[in-house]
């Protein structure tokens, strides 16, 4: 396949819109479900996923010549891995509070389908700078999503908003517990749904 | 033949399980047989031989803390000698929370003349209770899909049918099993001495994609039929958070090696059981009359978060 021809703003929205990790691709559904019940909590998940998503979209593309096709898997893992430490490291060390709070997720990210995913698909193909906008745009496409999780329940389930009150009362305390997660990411994906199919209805009652 | 091939991996696993059995449950030193919690207060130790009576009625001689806080010593008020000189009963000052494990240092056990050097003994209660609840534990008041919410990508790709769910439950738990106790082996026998648990994350996951590749290549030669069945699946096994989530929870909880054999077991068969019922669920769900922005994946969603609901059912249990 040929290096890719998009601009750069293309790049940066496809993967915020029409690519969107959580909602449009439902990869990496784990912490979107797992640990969201506050807008800060998927803003630093979000923030250290786009982080890795960025370095090691940027080291592989510019280590792709060096890398025979048989070993393509390990490689991307091994890089994933280290860059995962260093945010885990960092993230340990400034803020350790909010760190206990994520628990295992941020050492989990190095599982996340998606890292790996763009790396296959994108990276080891592009140069370093349009791999930087790539990642970035899915990066800001995942805080995104875990941040719009995060503002429904935190706001739904404890009537506040990044710890400060903003309602007054808490309408459904129910949002809060982890299983409302998956309840959350449904309904999101339905109304999704619902969106794209009424937008094909409509654009199919016009040709006709 | 599938029923052959899910009863041959049925007796491999008990195999393994039998011979982890029989090696993990020796005691840490080797003049010291046996500790048991005694009463609500006491603990006895039974030594191989007769001790010397000076040396082992002297308080000084024992340290006891629970395994959790080792800074905060448990006070003994006595120490009784059995008349043939094996049996020492310790009595502490307070009661003891018997559900944490103990551990005891003894200095300089003395035997008929001879030094046997210090020992560093652990009291447990009904130690295959605990395993049990260890593994209880992980399959279902914690299950890893519906109370920590591992694993969902595999989770909500391979439930769609009763016998692919079988297929990769089987398959996840065996490499969970076979990765899990490495990780463990590396963990406590090199990353920890040298001082490179930093490293865990880029370890753990070599080990893993080195596992699956493992398994893969030698159930391609060994059992061609068994390969056929599981294959397809041992890719998938590598996508799964839960695979690195329980090598990171065993390091991060310290845990031992049946600790840690029966937190993977747990993972697996937990795991397994998420998929037979989703995929049970998910099969009548074809049948049903779903609104059609519902199709699919949200309404997979929703049956997930009232499995999830049903589970919380099972939180704050303790077993033994």
């Amino acid at each position: 396949m040929p290096a890719t021809t998009k601009t750069t703003s293309q790049l940066l929205f496809n993967g915020i819109l029409s690519e969107n990790p959580i909602f449009r691709l439902a990869l990496s559904m784990c912490p979107a479900v797992g640990i969201t019940t506050t807008v800060m909590n998927g803003l630093l998940l979000g923030v250290a996923v786009l982080f890795v998503q960025v370095f090691s979209g940027c080291t592989i593309a510019a280590i792709k010549n060096h890398i025979h096709p048989r070993i393509r898997i390990p490689t991307y893992t091994l890089t994933i891995a280290t860059w995962v430490t260093v945010i885990d490291l960092i993230l340990a060390a400034y803020l350790p509070d909010a760190y206990k709070q994520m628990g295992i997720f941020v050492k989990l990210i190095v599982a996340f389908a998606i890292i790996t995913m763009r790396l296959e698909t994108f990276a080891c193909k592009n140069t370093v700078k349009s791999s930087f906008w790539d990642g970035l745009g899915m990066g800001l496409g995942f805080l995104l999503g875990m941040m719009t999780l995060g503002f429904v329940r935190e706001l739904l389930g404890m009537g506040t908003l990044f710890g400060y009150d903003v309602l007054g009362v808490r309408p459904l305390l129910f949002f809060v517990l982890p299983a409302a997660g998956f309840f959350c990411v449904g309904f999101m994906m339905a109304i999704f749904n619902y969106v794209e199919l009424a937008y094909n209805r409509s654009k199919t009652a016009k040709q006709s | 033949m599938k029923t052959t091939t899910v009863k041959n991996v049925l007796v491999c696993v008990l195999a393994l399980l039998g011979l982890l059995l029989l090696s993990g449950c020796g005691q840490e030193h080797p003049f010291v047989q046996k500790t048991a919690f005694k009463d609500t207060s006491s603990i006895v130790i039974k030594f191989a031989g007769p001790v010397d009576e000076g040396r082992a009625k002297d308080i000084s001689n024992y340290t006891v803390y629970e395994k959790p806080d080792p800074d905060i010593k448990l006070k003994i008020s006595q120490v009784e000698l059995s008349p043939d000189k094996r049996t020492l009963t310790l009595t502490f000052e307070r009661e003891l929370n018997q559900k944490q494990p103990h551990m005891i240092s003894i200095k300089e056990i003395n035997s008929e003349g001879r030094s046997l050097g210090s020992a560093f003994v652990s009291v447990k209660k009904l130690y295959l209770g605990y395993l049990f609840s260890v593994l209880i534990g992980a399959m279902l008041i914690n299950n890893f899909v519906f109370s920590k919410y591992l694993g969902l990508c595999v989770f909500f790709g391979t439930s769609q049918k009763k016998s692919t769910a079988v297929g990769m439950g089987i398959t996840f738990t065996i490499v969970m099993v076979f990765s899990a106790m490495m990780a463990w082996f590396l963990y406590q026998f090199v990353l920890k001495p040298y001082r490179l648990d930093f490293l865990q994350i880029v370890v753990f996951i070599g080990l893993v994609s080195l596992s699956v590749q493992a398994v893969d290549t030698i159930l391609r030669k060994l059992n061609p039929v068994l390969f056929k069945a599981f294959g397809v699946y041992l890719v998938l096994v590598i996508a799964n958070c839960i695979i690195i989530a329980v090598p990171l929870t065993l390091a991060a909880n310290e845990y031992n090696a049946m600790e840690s054999l029966m937190l993977a077991l747990g993972a697996g068969v937990g795991f397994l059981i998420a998929l037979f019922l989703m995929a049970s669920v998910r099969e009548r769900l074809e049948l049903a009359n779903v609104p059609p922005t519902y199709r699919g994946l949200p309404i997979a969603f929703v049956v997930a978060g009232l499995f999830a609901l049903a589970f919380l059912g099972f939180s704050g249990m303790s077993i033994f």
